[in-house]
C-alpha cells in the first residue's frame, strides 16, 4: 500500500514564491487557479493525489505555511 | 574613614570601576587614560570580584562590547579620550536609543583631529549636547579632583541604572595623569540578579528584545518622548555644582574641573586686589546648573566661563542668564592642549571687566 | 481516499517551530533569509535552550529578525554584532549566544569585528547569510556580488578593477586559530536545508564545549536585488554564486579540511 501524506496551506501566509512545487518529487503541488490571497500573493494547493508526506515542500518553504501529514502504516 | 592612597586620576577610576561592582570593562589604549586599562589588567579583578576586562579591537568594537554587556544587564564601563570618544558616539545613541545603563570615561586631549595628548576641555559640546545622532543626552559628570575620578564612578553606575541611559565622566589628562590623595570606598558588591528588562535568556519570563529600532514613526516618536521625560527629569533632580566665595560676589567664573581648580587660585588673587570674584563649579555638565547661575546673575556686573577650549560651556552660562540680557558673559580660556595658570585668568578678568576704558 | 483522515495529530510529521511568533516575516517572498530564520528556531526548540539563548541581530534585511523568533534578542550596530556577541557571552558565559548577519554587516562594515571575535576565539556562533548584495537598502553592491554582476551601485555590472573581486571572508577566518567549526552551506533544496539545519545544530551544541568559534555561512538568494524569480535565482546562486561560494565544511574540530 502506497504511503499517503498530505499538506496543509496556510493559505494568507503564503507568499507565492514557488519553491514548494519546484521542491515536490511527486509534482502534487501547484498555484491555485487564478486564485489569490489577503495579501494579493497567489498561493499553493495540492493539485492531486500522490502526496507521500515526505516534508520536502515543508523544510524549503521560506515562510513554512506548510504542515504535513503522513498515514502511518497500519 | 575608607582606605586612603595616592593614585593617578586614572588609577582612580580604575580601582573604582572595581569597587563599585562593575562586572565588566572594555578598553582601547589612548594618551592620556592607558593606564586606567593597565590597571584594570595588572589588578586582574577577575579574581577579587568577577569583574571581566578586556582590550577590544578598536573604541568601535568597545563601545558595542559596552553595549551589550549593558543590554544583557550588566554594569559595564569603558575608558577613553577625545578621538577614541568620537568613534564611540554611533555607539552611545544606540545605548541612549534602547535606554542602556553604563559608564563612559572622556580623558580630554587637545582636539581637534589627532590633536595633542595634553589636557583640554573642547569636547563640552560633544558630550553634553549628545555628539551622535538623534535626540538623546548622556548625564554628564565632570570631576575636579582625583578624589571625584573615584567618588564619580560610583555615582556614574548609581544614575545609570537609576535612568537606564549611559552617563559620561568628563575629564581631562591633567585630572587623568595627576597623583593625588584618595580616600576609597568601600567595595560594593557585584549584583546578582538582571534587571527584568535585560536580554540574558528568557527563564521564566516572556522574551525581551534590546532595539532602537522602530520602523513606525508614532511607535518611534513615544520612545522618544519617554526620552525627552527622562531628561527633563534628570533637569528636575540631578543638578549637582559647588560654589567659592559666591554669596558677596559682584562678579563670579564658571569654570569646571581642571580650570575650575586653577580658577580658585584666580579668586584667592583677585580678593587680595579688592575685587569680589566668585567661582560656581558645575559637576553635572548636563544637567547644567542653569537656575543656580540665574540665581546668582541678580547681584553680578559680569561672568566669566573659564574653559581650556574656544569657548563651549560659555553658551550654556549665556542660556542660562538670558533674563539679565545687560549682564555681560565672556569667556577665557588657553586651548589646543596649553594649560591656563591663575594669573593668566585673572588678568583677562581685567581686561575684559574692569579695564573698560 | 479523502486526506481529511489523514489530518490527525499522530500523522503529524512536519509543522513550523512554536518559537516562531506569529508575526508574518518580513522577508520578499522565496528569500533564504526566511528558511534561515526557520531553521533556528527549530534548532532551538529542538535543543531545548530558548531559555539560554541569546540573539544578536543585525542591520539588513533581518534588522527585525528579533520579531520573528521568540527568545531573546540584542539589536546591533549594523557591522557590529560579533562585538556585541563577544560581551554578551563573556558576560553571561554560560548563555548560547549568536549572531545573525548579513554580507554587508559582516564582510564591509563589520570586517574588523568579525575577524577579531573570530581570532580570540568567542564561544559564540556566527550565522552569516551570504547573498552577494545589500537586500534591505534596495540592491547595492555588497563585498560578496561577484564580477560583472549588475546591482544598482554597478549597474555596468562589478568591475574588478575598480571594486576588486568578491570577498570570501568564511575562509579569511578559517585560518584563525580561534575557529573551531567553519562551513558553508545553502537552503535552497531539501537536502541542503537538511545539511544547513545539521550545521546549526552542531555549532550550538559546540558552544558548551568552549572550544571556539562556529561559523556558519550560508549562501543564499536575492530574488528582489538580484531581479529573479526564486527558483531562477536558485538555479543562477548555483551556477555562479557556488563557484565563488563553494560549499562544504571548511574547518571541523578546529582544522582545515580545504
Amino acid at each position: 500500500m502506497a504511503i499517503e501524506g498530505t499538506v496543509v496551506v496556510e493559505i494568507d501566509r503564503c507568499k507565492g514564491c514557488g519553491l514548494c512545487i519546484e521542491a515536490c518529487p511527486q509534482h502534487v503541488l501547484d498555484f491555485a487557479d487564478s486564485k489569490v490571497n489577503i495579501k494579493g500573493y497567489r498561493y499553493v494547493v495540492l493539485t492531486s493525489a500522490g502526496c507521500t508526506g515526505c516534508t520536502n515542500c515543508a523544510i524549503v518553504c521560506p515562510d513554512r505555511v506548510l504542515t504535513i501529514y503522513r498515514k502511518k502504516e497500519a | 574613614m575608607g582606605e586612603i592612597q595616592l593614585m593617578k586620576g586614572n588609577e582612580a577610576i580604575a580601582e573604582a570601576a572595581i569597587r563599585a561592582g562593575c562586572d565588566a570593562y572594555f578598553g582601547y589604549p589612548i594618551t592620556p587614560q592607558s593606564e586606567i586599562l593597565e590597571y584594570l589588567a595588572a589588578a586582574n579583578p577577575e579574581k577579587r570580584t568577577g569583574m571581566i576586562v578586556l582590550q577590544a579591537e578598536s573604541e568601535l568594537a568597545a563601545i558595542n562590547m559596552v553595549y551589550g554587556a549593558a543590554a544583557a544587564g550588566k554594569k559595564v564601563m569603558t575608558t577613553s579620550s577625545s578621538p577614541g570618544i568620537s568613534l564611540m558616539q554611533e555607539g552611545l545613541s544606540y545605548m541612549a536609543g534602547a535606554q542602556l545603563p553604563g559608564v563612559i570615561v572622556n580623558v580630554v586631549r587637545g582636539g581637534p583631529g589627532l590633536g595633542t595628548i595634553q589636557p583640554s576641555q573642547s569636547d563640552y559640546f560633544q558630550s553634553t549636547k549628545g555628539g551622535g545622532h538623534g535626540d538623546y543626552r548622556l548625564l554628564v559628570l565632570a570631576p575636579a579632583s582625583v578624589q571625584e575620578m573615584s567618588d564619580h564612578v560610583k555615582l556614574a553606575f548609581d544614575l545609570a541604572f537609576k535612568y537606564r541611559n549611559p552617563v559620561l565622566i568628563l575629564t581631562d589628562g591633567l585630572i587623568g595623569q595627576m597623583m593625588e590623595k584618595v580616600e576609597l570606598f568601600d567595595p560594593v558588591p557585584r549584583s546578582k540578579t538582571l534587571p527584568d528588562w535585560a536580554a540574558c535568556g528568557k527563564k521564566g519570563r516572556p522574551h525581551n528584545i534590546i532595539t532602537s529600532l522602530h520602523l513606525d514613526a508614532y511607535e518611534h516618536e513615544k520612545m522618544n518622548q519617554k526620552l525627552k521625560e527622562k531628561y527633563a527629569l534628570m533637569q528636575k533632580n540631578e543638578v549637582r555644582y559647588e560654589t567659592y566665595y559666591c554669596e558677596d560676589a559682584d562678579y563670579l567664573i564658571v569654570a569646571y574641573g581642571a580650570s575650575a581648580r586653577i580658577s580658585q587660585k584666580t579668586v584667592t588673587l583677585a580678593r587680595n586686589r579688592g575685587i569680589k570674584l566668585g567661582l560656581l563649579r558645575p559637576i553635572t555638565l548636563f544637567p547644567f546648573p542653569s537656575e543656580a547661575i540665574a540665581r546668582l546673575a541678580a547681584q553680578l556686573n559680569g561672568i566669566l566661563s573659564v574653559e581650556m577650549s574656544h569657548g563651549q560651556m560659555v553658551e550654556d552660562v549665556l542660556l542660562a542668564t538670558r533674563q539679565y540680557p545687560a549682564l555681560r558673559v565672556e569667556h577665557f580660556g588657553r586651548f589646543g592642549g596649553v594649560v591656563h595658570t591663575p594669573e593668566e585668568i585673572l588678568e583677562a578678568f581685567i581686561k575684559l571687566f574692569i579695564q573698560l576704558n | 481516499m479523502e486526506s481529511t483522515d489523514i489530518i490527525k495529530p499522530e500523522n503529524l510529521v512536519y509543522k513550523r517551530s512554536r518559537l516562531m511568533t506569529e508575526q508574518p516575516l518580513s522577508y520578499c517572498p522565496g528569500c533564504g533569509h526566511g528558511t534561515v530564520t526557520n531553521l533556528i528556531a527549530e534548532v532551538i526548540e529542538e535543543l531545548g535552550i530558548e531559555s539560554e539563548v541569546i540573539g544578536i541581530a543585525p542591520v539588513g534585511c533581518a534588522v527585525t529578525v528579533y520579531d520573528f523568533i521568540a527568545i531573546d534578542w540584542i539589536g546591533a550596530a549594523h557591522g557590529r554584532a560579533t562585538a556585541v556577541a563577544t560581551a554578551v557571552k563573556r558576560v553571561l558565559p554560560d548563555r548560547y549566544v549568536f549572531t545573525y548577519q548579513g554580507d554587508g554587516d559582516l564582510a564591509a562594515i563589520g570586517t574588523a569585528e568579525t575577524i577579531h571575535a573570530c581570532n580570540r576565539g568567542e564561544n559564540i556562533t556566527i550565522i552569516f547569510v551570504n547573498n552577494g548584495i545589500y537586500g534591505m537598502t534596495g540592491g547595492q553592491m555588497a563585498p560578496t556580488t561577484l564580477e560583472g554582476m549588475k546591482t544598482s551601485t554597478c549597474p555596468y555590472g562589478r568591475d574588478v578593477n575598480m571594486q576588486g573581486p568578491p570577498i570570501d571572508i568564511t575562509r579569511m577566518i578559517a585560518v584563525l586559530s580561534g575557529t573551531y567549526y567553519v562551513t558553508r552551506q545553502a537552503v535552497h533544496t531539501p537536502a541542503a536545508v537538511r545539511k544547513t539545519k545539521k550545521a546549526l545544530l552542531k555549532a550550538f551544541e559546540l558552544q558548551k564545549t568552549n572550544k571556539g568559534v562556529s561559523f556558519i555561512e550560508i549562501v543564499s538568494n536575492c530574488n528582489s536585488g538580484w531581479k529573479m524569480s526564486p527558483v531562477d535565482a536558485n538555479r543562477w546562486m548555483e551556477e555562479k554564486m557556488f563557484k565563488i561560494y563553494p560549499l562544504g565544511d571548511i574547518k571541523v574540530d578546529g582544522k582545515m579540511l580545504v
